[in-house]
């Protein structure tokens, strides 16, 4: 009885090849998705920082700790933004001008070397009158300043041996009541050394990445370094627009997969075929099935935020713009989705499997499921395929960074128009409920 | 082209009146699957107030002919006009009601519901729909179940608020695709006054089914479909009479026989088997000579029947399979 049972079960299964086929190629996909995502950030190690770097001290001491940044491999370090056809030749980053591209959320973190930095570098005592690094950054990476002050400390001594072991010889000279001549004749030696050395080490490319293993840890606090917030420092919980917009998105996925399977469940009962029998066209119908799923998306997001702002103190009533244009823009995008999922697939079976893969998948590499700035560029760069990606944007610039509606132009762009195409697509394959 | 005879049926002449288009009019219709050819030019009209039966195996193309009939299947080649209209236009739509063989409802609305969303799919709205939605549950018997969702319904209620919204819109062309599957026959016989009622205000209806009594009690002409050919068409009788002639069967179940019984039938035009004759008689009255040739023969007969073909033999004459198998 039970082997009728389970031969029934199988025999129903693989007579639905889609869902066959997903059954196994599910977990297979899923799995290998994620062999890329987490496979690719072992071998290319930690995930490189953005940080913007303002030189105030114009030294020959401050430029060879600039280059020692720019070729750290675990930071992306850059002094002047961008050449743009409008700006081709643009300026170094002042600290207002990086302090305004931390908050528009071009880099976590701003490193600004303070002048008089060549003159007085580095210190192996407490206190000394050596100048304070300043780290401007965004609270919502809480990762990046840590990074950059820890590379920091690394950078200091790796690219700068020489200003570092002339600094110690003073230090020593200081505790031991100075040195012999021979001894000082040694030093300057040794010293002469380093400074070939730290010239072949500019000469090499800045692209060019080394070993990542040096560990700075012992050597902190060589230099000083004082870490600000520019953006949301008064904000009560940073991440948790973040994390609304994340997670509201993926389920937003799943509930337009399943408002969408309505289409399928009217198909097998007859109830489509009645409709469009009626005054109904495709078009219609799909238009007010799209309709009917973006009402619901809306509801489910603003109850997300609601709940968010009850619960986790998110200041949702003095965006409220912001908010439901990017709640209408992510809903409609959203719901588009669910009906060409639904247009696609020929069973609920097959619409499970394929909108699991696809809606998992989507949020894994778009920031549902981890912080993008845990994500290498790699990932990040597939993420901005994702809705969650640009919606999880788009709520970030409203929440966190307080911007304008206008700023919101790319994400509502790529958000509408995906939507309109999707749509369009979910009409094209909805061709086969039209006429046999 | 086959045209359903009617009494209403309006000719050319001096006095003529300007002709109405049919109902429904097939021309040459051609739908193939594929290698298979499921409607095979298939040509048929059907005049204003009649109510049409259209009989076939399964397989026979039937369901094909109505859902192209419906708009939703179409046709390799030929046209199908409603009224004058083409399939799938406004007009065309608004014209037909069909109520299709799947429950096609929804399960968790109510039967008020229900009515609501398709008489609003039909393009109903204010005040019509509320007097469609009325008219509708005292036609189907729900009143009393308006606001019942549709999935706690017995099986006869849901195959009553599936035909009423169907026909919500008041449409002049009904097309009911076995609305009696799997309904009690209480149930069935409510369904039957159901549709005569929609007859006698003058619809014209289509009517398929598996049960010869239903064709037999609500169609006035039949057609029967097979391979995707009309192979037959006309009132029961006119199908009778063009198959069997007015020719009747006897049956005739015997003893223990020592005569050859095949023989013996055979010469009197029929055929036996085991211990039963069958043979073909004209007149009633031939039984008697019958009965005295078997008393000659010393065939002991245990019953006679007379058999009358009907519906059901025409449809196994041509077809050569039950209708419900």
């Amino acid at each position: 009885m039970i082997g009728t049972i389970v031969q029934t079960s199988f025999r129903s299964l693989r007579r639905d090849r889609g869902a066959f086929l997903m059954s196994f190629i599910l977990p297979i996909g899923f799995f290998t998705i994620f062999g890329f995502v987490f496979g690719s950030m072992r071998t290319s190690g930690t995930p490189r920082v953005a940080v913007l770097v303002v030189d105030q001290d114009r030294t020959d001491a401050s430029r060879a700790l600039v280059r020692g940044l720019e070729r750290e491999p675990s930071l992306d370090a850059v002094t002047r933004p961008k050449a743009t056809k409008e700006n081709p030749a643009p300026a170094d980053y002042s600290e207002a001008s990086a302090q305004d591209a931390v908050r528009n959320g071009d880099a976590p973190a701003a490193l600004v070397i303070p002048a008089g930095f060549g003159a007085n570098p580095i210190s192996f005592a407490p206190g000394g009158s050596r100048p304070t690094f300043r780290i401007l950054h965004d609270s919502s990476d809480p990762v990046a300043a840590q990074v950059v002050a820890g590379m920091l400390q690394k950078v200091v001594m790796t690219s700068l041996p020489s200003m570092m072991a002339e600094a110690g010889s003073r230090e020593f000279s200081s505790w031991v009541g100075g040195l012999t001549p021979q001894q000082r004749r040694q030093m300057d030696t040794g010293l002469g050394q380093l400074r070939k050395y730290e010239q072949e080490q500019d000469a090499q490319p800045a692209a060019t990445p080394k070993s990542t293993t040096d560990s700075a840890a012992d050597l902190s606090g060589m230099v000083s370094v004082d870490i600000q917030d520019v953006v949301g420092g008064k904000k009560r919980n940073p991440m948790i627009s973040y994390y609304a917009a994340g997670v509201g998105v993926m389920f937003l996925l799943f509930t337009a997969s399943a408002a969408g399977g309505s289409l399928l469940d009217e198909s097998d009962s007859g109830a489509l075929d009645r409709v469009l029998s009626a005054r109904v066209s495709m078009t219609t119908l799909l238009a007010g099935k799209l309709a009917w799923c973006t009402l619901l998306a809306i509801s489910q997001l603003i109850l997300m935020f609601l709940w968010a702002a009850l619960v986790f103190h998110l200041d949702l009533f003095t965006h409220i713009p912001g908010f439901l244009i990017m709640t209408v823009c992510t809903a409609f995008a959203v719901a588009s989705f669910g009906m060409l999922l639904a247009s696609v697939t020929r069973t609920r079976g097959q619409l499970a499997a394929f909108s699991t893969l696809i809606i998992l998948t989507m949020s894994a590499l778009g920031g549902s499921m981890f912080p993008k700035f845990l994500m290498s560029n790699a990932m990040l760069l597939v993420g901005r395929f994702t809705f969650n990606s640009w919606a999880i944007s788009g709520y970030t610039k409203v929440f966190w960074r307080d911007e304008s509606i206008r700023a919101l132009g790319p994400e509502i762009a790529v958000l509408l128009t995906s939507a309109v195409v999707l749509f369009l697509l979910a009409r094209w394959f909805a061709r086969k409920w039209e006429y046999a | 082209m086959t045209t359903v005879p009617a009494s209403t049926a309006v000719t050319n002449g001096p006095t003529a009146v300007p002709r109405e288009h049919p109902p429904l009019n097939v021309d040459s219709v051609v739908k193939r699957f594929g290698a298979s050819t499921a409607v095979a030019g298939v040509s048929l009209e059907i005049p204003q107030g009649a109510s049409f039966g259209l009989l076939g195996p399964n397989g026979a193309g039937k369901s094909t002919l109505i859902r192209s009939i419906v708009g939703r299947v179409r046709p390799d080649s030929g046209s199908i006009r409603i009224f004058g209209h083409a399939v799938g236009s406004a007009a065309a739509r608004a014209e037909l009601g069909w109520v299709p063989q799947e429950l096609a409802l929804y399960p968790l609305l109510s039967c008020r519901e229900n009515l609501q969303a398709f008489g609003r799919y039909q393009g109903l709205g204010g005040k019509t729909l509320e007097d469609a939605i009325a008219w509708c549950l005292d036609w189907a018997a729900l009143a009393d179940r308006s606001k019942t969702p549709v999935k706690t319904l017995s099986g006869g209620m849901k195959r009553r608020l599936n035909m009423a919204a169907g026909l919500i819109h008041r449409p002049r062309l009904i097309l009911l695709d076995e609305p009696t599957v799997g309904v009690d026959p209480q149930s069935r016989n409510r369904i039957f006054e159901m549709v005569e009622a929609l007859r006698d205000d003058g619809a014209t209806i289509i009517y398929t089914t598996h049960y010869m009594e239903e064709a037999e009690r609500l169609c006035d002409t039949i057609a029967i479909i097979d391979h995707g050919h009309i192979i037959a068409m006309g009132s029961k009788e006119a199908l009778v009479a063009k198959t069997f002639g007015t020719s009747s069967s006897v049956l005739m179940h015997v003893g223990p026989a020592t005569t050859d019984l095949a023989a013996w039938a055979a010469a009197r035009g029929g055929t036996a088997t085991d211990n039963s004759v069958l043979v073909s008689v004209e007149k009633p009255t031939e039984i008697a000579a019958l009965l005295e040739a078997a008393a000659l023969d010393r065939l002991e007969i245990l019953d006679v029947t007379l058999q009358r073909p009907n519906l059901e033999s025409v449809f196994l004459h041509l077809t050569g399979k039950e209708l419900r198998a």
